[in-house]
């Protein structure tokens, strides 16, 4: 399309070419509203995958979890918390070192067994084990808990994470697949606990010796 | 000489820069803002500059992978010539940075240069503030060490506070189900891509509206902005009391602008790089992650909450906070812009500082961690508190230092500072509130009832009871002297 018009404006009559410089300039808006309304189509179609990708991280946890061995059994002592490690089932082959992970294995009796998630419910930090004081620390913000998990003490506001566990040919096995946080694991829940010190009514406070 | 002038006419006919940059040099600032009060802006635009150019040199050789990056850390500091220097550089350049960014942030506060018509300038400033922490905060995790794996934790764990979208949030900034390659991937595309690209947008925008708008003129008490006068005054003041901006101010800028660029090279000579700590092995638990200074005294915010504000706290107060900061020019847009008549800007700025300063310092030594050693690591409980000791007594001292109560409670000044330190322990409490304390815990304190068998628990409480000052006598329950006597 020639736009003789603009192109050679001094050689135009002003008032022969007003009416259809009109019509030109309007057919031009309209034009470029169709220019606009076509990215926009187009905008749409493309972000859509864009955004399935960009999204594709998010998935159920159930998708992230599996049945991971810890190992037989025998390597775990009755009466005795050890820190166990596996990979991760999902995995890449560019994760290096940061596809371990730990947990904490306590076997209560011949057939018993907790697994704590290494990740402090507070904030994540990697929470230590102390037979002597028979409790869990957390370097970071001072997070302690007890020998079965619940919480002592500190800014945590509910006691370790546990993985799901069972024995399966003499190996131990757990649910693991995820970094336990308050969002995919366990709901907060209040352990029932008789606080006699009336002057302490906090939630959480483990099991008392006193209790019942 | 005709042959540059020649070259330059050339230039600038094609770019057509030459006027609208005379312009921007000649325009008029208020003879008293040529201060050294001014330099900040200015030195943070070098700063950000310095860490694009080292940013980029050190993106020459960095391996963004989870398998390698810690690896190309090391190669980085050990065997590439001067590789350290320039880790080093970038480093503390990020330190100054945010110093420098918070410099002129309260520099701006103070000095009401938030007021109409310069809003939108602070609007951007703000989101800067959010960026350079955000370039800070990724910057870290780029240090693909144990403090950055166990930073990203507690950033995931923050995340997953969130109701409802927390555990996609979790996903999201992971890239997956745990920290592993996908989440240093999208971090190294947060920190060399994004955030960037936004902050030099903004920066133009920031800077573009304080060269247009002019820059703020020195406060005075009663120099009231108002809507309706204020463009006419400052005009007229930059008029009669002005001078162009270059030489008059910018030779400051240039000044100071040199200057925190060789302290910036002074210590990354002197003090070097930062890191990497140990590798980013998740399975290595002894550690004690701890973030970079200017993170600090959220650490120890975190620690010191209680847990049922916790959460709240986490997800209510930083978008009260940055509303705040959004929120304030156009709050208070018209009005005194002097120090000496805003009692409560100075105030709130004070409180700020020295919030941020303790804060900061306690982030330093985490009085609130157990010193997970101190029972087997340091010096033994002083002699003088055993000599006159009973073997019962001794037993006690035994099981305090067995069962690790030292990582929590120092004696003879060596141990945790969690809880009170108990060389005099005795004169505060009685035999049966030491039993207990011990027995169920409380006041932040575990409790041992289940780990210590009742010979123990009285072996401790007898030695605790030794505890006490030579002329002060240990705490007695009054009603039990009575009931006793009473027999």
């Amino acid at each position: 399309m020639s736009e003789q018009g603009h192109e050679h404006p001094n050689e135009t009559h002003p008032a022969a070419s007003s009416e259809q410089d009109r019509l030109t300039v309007s057919r031009r808006w309209l034009l470029l509203k169709i220019g606009i309304a076509m990215n926009a189509v187009v905008g749409v179609a493309i972000t859509i995958p864009v955004l399935k990708y960009l999204f594709s991280a998010i998935k159920p946890d159930a998708e992230y979890k599996s049945w991971v061995s810890l190992g037989p059994i025998a390597s775990f002592p009755v009466g005795e918390t050890r820190l166990a490690k596996f990979t991760n089932p999902v995995r890449h082959s560019w994760d290096g070192e940061t596809d371990g992970v730990a947990c904490w294995v306590r076997r209560v009796a011949e057939q018993e067994f907790q697994v704590f998630a290494i990740n402090c419910a507070h904030l994540g930090c990697p929470v230590r084990w102390f037979p002597q004081s028979q409790l869990f620390m957390c370097p970071c913000h001072g997070g302690a808990y007890y020998a079965d998990g619940s919480r002592a003490s500190g800014p945590p506001e509910r006691g370790l994470f546990a993985y799901d566990a069972r024995i399966v040919g003499g190996a131990l096995q757990i649910k693991a697949g995820q970094m336990p946080t308050l969002s995919n694991t366990a709901k907060l829940e209040r352990p029932k606990f008789v606080q006699i010190d009336g002057a302490h009514t906090d939630e959480a406070k483990g099991d008392s010796p006193c209790r019942g | 000489m005709s042959r540059m002038k020649q070259i330059y006419s050339w230039l600038d006919a094609r770019l057509q820069l030459g006027k609208p940059l005379m312009e921007m040099g000649e325009h008029p600032i208020p003879n008293r803002t040529a201060s050294w009060w001014y330099v900040f802006g200015s030195a943070a635009f070098t700063l950000l500059m310095l860490q694009i150019v080292t940013g980029i040199l050190l993106a020459l050789v960095y391996v963004p992978s989870a398998g390698e990056a810690w690896n190309s850390l090391n190669f980085l500091n050990h065997q590439l010539t001067l590789g350290w220097f320039l880790r080093a550089m970038h480093g503390w350049g990020s330190n100054f940075m945010v110093a420098v960014v918070l410099i002129h942030m309260a520099q701006v506060f103070l000095f009401g240069a938030y007021k109409y018509p310069r809003e939108l300038t602070w609007t951007l400033g703000v989101f800067l503030l959010l960026m350079t922490l955000g370039m800070a905060f990724t910057g870290q995790v780029m240090r693909f060490d144990q403090d950055a794996y166990w930073g990203l934790g507690i950033g995931a764990s923050i995340l997953s506070r969130v109701p409802w979208v927390g555990g996609s949030l979790v996903h999201m900034m992971l890239g997956g189900p745990i920290i592993a390659g996908a989440t240093l991937s999208r971090f190294f595309t947060l920190h060399v891509f994004v955030i960037p690209g936004m902050m030099l947008a903004f920066t133009f925008l920031h800077v573009w509206m304080v060269l247009k708008l002019g820059i703020n003129e020195w406060p005075m008490p009663g120099r009231v902005v108002r809507r309706s006068t204020y463009m006419a005054e400052y005009h007229e003041l930059t008029a009669k009391d002005g001078r162009p901006f270059v030489p008059g101010g910018v030779w400051k800028d240039a000044v100071f602008s040199a200057a925190i660029l060789a302290a910036v090279a002074v210590c990354a000579v002197v003090f070097g790089p930062f890191g990497p700590g140990g590798q980013p092995d998740p399975t290595i638990i002894q550690t004690a992650p701890k973030p970079d200074f200017f993170f600090l005294w959220l650490y120890s915010v975190l620690s010191y909450l209680p847990p049922s504000m916790e959460t709240p706290f986490l997800l209510i107060a930083p978008v009260l906070g940055i509303a705040a900061l959004l929120g304030l020019p156009f709050y208070a847009s018209e009005g005194e812009k002097s120090w000496h008549r805003r009692p409560i800007a100075i105030l709130a700025l004070t409180t700020i500082a020295v919030s941020w300063g303790v804060l900061t310092h306690l982030g330093t030594y985490t009085p609130w961690s157990p010193h997970m050693d101190a029972w087997s690591g340091g010096p033994a409980i002083p002699a003088r508190y055993l000599q006159t000791a009973s073997p019962l007594e001794r037993e006690g001292a035994v099981v305090f230092q067995a069962k690790q109560c030292r990582n929590c409670h120092s004696i003879g000044g060596y141990g945790g500072e969690r809880g009170p330190a108990l060389d005099d322990i005795a004169t505060r409490m009685t035999e049966d509130q030491l039993i207990r304390q011990v027995l169920q815990g409380g006041g932040n304190m575990p409790a041992y009832g289940k780990n210590l068998s009742p010979a123990e628990v009285t072996a401790l409480v007898r030695f605790l009871q030794t505890l006490h000052p030579a002329n002060e006598p240990s705490a007695a329950d009054a009603a039990q002297a009575a009931t006793q006597a009473g027999h």
